[in-house]
This record gives structure tokens, C-alpha cells and sequence, in this order.
């Protein structure tokens, strides 16, 4: 049983050394609690998305009320150049691993009061975002993609198997490998 | 009572101070003198045939080619069921009205609102605070002339255009049919 995984450009793993990082990222991608952070429209969305009718919970998502013991922050909605302090702050109590759902056009690039003096043009300008999820406000079908997409990126990610970074090419030998890490 | 019935009395009462009705579309106002503005209001409140005890709304507008800021009061009678609208024209350079505070508590958030966003001073306002924006906001972007600053707190203030570094699909497909035929000729020079 051999798979190949693309991490990251220019990275490929190119031998299968540990069961140990799929073990680990089941439990990972099936725990992903993620930070309430309602701030706008986008926050009824959310909360209806954690509701028994999309209900995330599925996935093993539940939200938690403090940042300490979150996995995901989902930015739901208008952010404030006020707010965006306190998101930055929020963002930073969280343990690493963490991950970002930017929800909406107004967390992605300031939306519809991206003219206003007040709102920051996107929450990617204060904090890393790993997933943006599109929509005025996306409906909870579009945000439960968005932490499947979370669950993508989770299950691609290495531990324990070792990093072969794409060298330059030698004639004779097609491609060097370099290990990385 | 009626809009003229109210500025009558109050003409009446305090002469100068009170301008004349002023017609408009929909609703009639009156132009207040800031010197006397306190006790126009005292007045509009206590009078046992107006009791105005309810300030409903307190916002100002930026005049900038009439040089003027006006602060709007607009007044409920829930005793009476009447409203009334009070202007103050201020100078636009310094902005000065004496606060309502002492008269309707509710002015209290609406005056720290107004001296927030259009830089109204509010002469004996108990607490005259920045009520919306951070505190160490710089300007009042109300103002017709606000220019938004490039950083607040080094977060940029300004949107990339979404179409930086666009590029159309088939130039993309053609980029990538162009780098597989390169590819291929190169793997075709290497030795078996």
C-alpha cells in the first residue's frame, strides 16, 4: 500500500515510512473544534451550521468558547479595524496546529463595506486563512465544503514520514532528491 | 400642537434666540441659538403645554461649502404626541454647542456619538469620549473631507485589485501545453 502525497510546492513524498501520520490526522481532521467568533450576518449562518439540520457535529466539529481550545477559527463576518485587533489576539491564544476559515466576502476582502473607513479589507491582512469560503452570507451546505476542505488539508499534512524536496536536475539522473526534514 | 403653535411660543418666550419656522418637504425646524440652546430646551421640556420629554434623535450634518456644521435635535412629546426639530448652526473650524445632557440623559451616547465621527464639541458633557472608534482614531471620518489613512495599527487600509496578475484560462492552458512540450523534448536529450 504506497501513496504519494504533494504537501507543499516543490515538496513530494516519495516513500511511505509511518501509518503512525494517518492515525494521528484521522483523529486530528475528526476533532476539529472550531472557535465561535460570530461577528456579523455571517455568525447566524455559522450558528445555523452547527444546528441539527446541517449540523457539523457530524464531522466532529463543536464549537468551543475559548480560543485555548480551538483547532479552527472561523471568521464569520465584518471585521472592524477594532475587531481586527481582537481577532489577531484571539488568533494568537490559539495552540498551534490552527487553521483559518475566512466565511463570507466581507471576512475575505471587506465585501460589501470594503469602501468603509472603519473595515479591515480582509481578514488575510492580519492573519494567515487557510480556506475562504464565498458568499453574502454562504449558506451552512458552503461552510460545512469549507471544513471538509480544512479536513483536506489536515489529512496531507506529514509528522513523522519524511519531506523530499525536488532538487535541480542532473542529467544521467533525472531528478536529485534532497531530504529536508 | 402644531409645529408653528410650538415655534410661536417659543419665540415668545426667549425672541431672538429662536429663528422662524423653516419650511421643508416633510418636517418644519426651527434654528436655535447655541448661547440660549440650554434653556430653549429646559423650557421644551418642562412647559406643562409641550413636555418634550423625549430627545428621539441627535445627529449633525457637514456643510462644507456653507462653512457651517448643523447639529439636528429632534424631539418627541410622548405626553402630547407631538415632535418638534431644533437645528444649531455651528462654525465649521470649531464646532461648539452647549451639551443636552443635563436636560435628556439619552443625549449622553448621542452627543459622545457625534463628537466621535463629525468632531462636535459638547460644552459640560460629563464624559465626551470617543463612543464608536478606537480611541486612538485620528480624524472624524464623517467629515466631507475625511481622507482615510494608508495604516491603522500597520494594518493596511487599502484593497489590492482583485484583477493583479490575472490571467486569462487558455493563456494558462497554453502556458502549460508550451512547459509539457519543453519537459518533453528534455527528457527526450537524457540517456536511458
Amino acid at each position: 500500500m504506497s501513496k504519494h502525497y504533494a504537501q507543499d510546492v516543490g515538496q513530494v513524498v516519495t516513500t511511505r515510512t509511518s501509518f503512525i501520520d494517518d492515525i494521528i490526522n484521522l483523529a486530528r481532521k475528526s476533532s476539529i473544534f472550531y472557535l465561535l467568533f460570530g461577528l456579523a450576518c455571517c455568525g447566524i449562518e455559522l450558528m445555523q451550521t452547527g444546528g441539527p439540520r446541517a449540523d457539523i457535529d457530524r464531522f466532529g466539529s463543536v464549537p468551543r468558547a475559548t480560543p485555548r481550545q480551538s483547532d479552527l477559527m472561523i471568521v464569520a463576518g465584518t471585521l472592524t479595524y477594532k475587531m481586527a485587533e481582537r481577532c489577531k489576539l484571539l488568533y494568537e491564544q490559539m495552540a498551534e496546529p490552527k487553521y483559518v476559515i475566512s466565511m463570507g466576502s466581507c471576512a475575505s476582502c471587506g465585501g460589501l463595506f470594503q469602501l468603509a473607513y472603519s473595515v479591515i479589507k480582509g481578514v488575510d491582512k492580519i492573519v494567515p486563512v487557510d480556506i475562504y469560503v464565498p458568499g453574502c452570507p454562504p449558506r451552512p451546505e458552503a461552510l460545512t465544503e469549507g471544513l471538509l476542505r480544512v479536513q483536506d488539508k489536515i489529512v496531507r499534512e506529514r509528522w513523522f514520514a519524511g519531506r523530499r524536496e525536488i532538487g535541480q536536475k542532473k542529467p544521467g539522473l533525472g531528478i536529485d532528491y534532497k531530504v529536508s526534514a | 400642537m402644531t409645529p408653528e403653535e410650538i415655534q410661536r411660543a417659543l419665540a415668545e418666550k426667549f425672541g431672538e434666540a429662536v429663528g422662524a419656522l423653516q419650511p421643508a418637504n416633510k418636517d418644519p425646524w426651527v434654528e436655535v441659538k447655541p448661547a440660549s440652546l440650554r434653556e430653549v430646551c429646559a423650557f421644551l421640556k418642562a412647559d406643562p403645554e409641550l413636555r418634550f420629554d423625549c430627545l428621539m434623535n441627535l445627529s449633525a450634518l457637514d456643510y462644507p461649502k456653507k462653512n457651517q456644521i448643523h447639529v439636528v435635535y429632534h424631539l418627541y412629546s410622548y405626553e402630547k404626541r407631538h415632535t418638534f426639530i431644533l437645528k444649531a448652526l455651528l462654525d465649521r473650524a470649531a464646532p461648539a454647542v452647549p451639551s443636552l445632557e443635563p436636560v435628556w440623559k439619552s443625549a449622553d451616547w448621542l452627543e459622545r456619538e457625534q463628537f466621535d465621527l463629525m468632531g462636535v464639541q459638547f460644552e459640560g458633557h460629563p464624559d465626551l469620549r470617543r463612543i464608536l472608534l478606537p480611541d486612538d482614531w485620528i480624524g472624524n471620518p464623517l467629515r466631507k473631507d475625511y481622507k482615510e489613512e494608508t495604516h491603522y495599527h500597520q494594518m493596511s487600509t487599502t484593497r489590492e485589485s482583485p484583477l493583479d496578475g490575472f490571467v486569462r484560462l487558455d493563456e494558462l492552458k497554453k502556458r502549460a501545453a508550451a512547459a509539457s512540450a519543453e519537459a518533453a523534448a528534455e527528457k527526450k536529450d537524457l540517456p536511458s
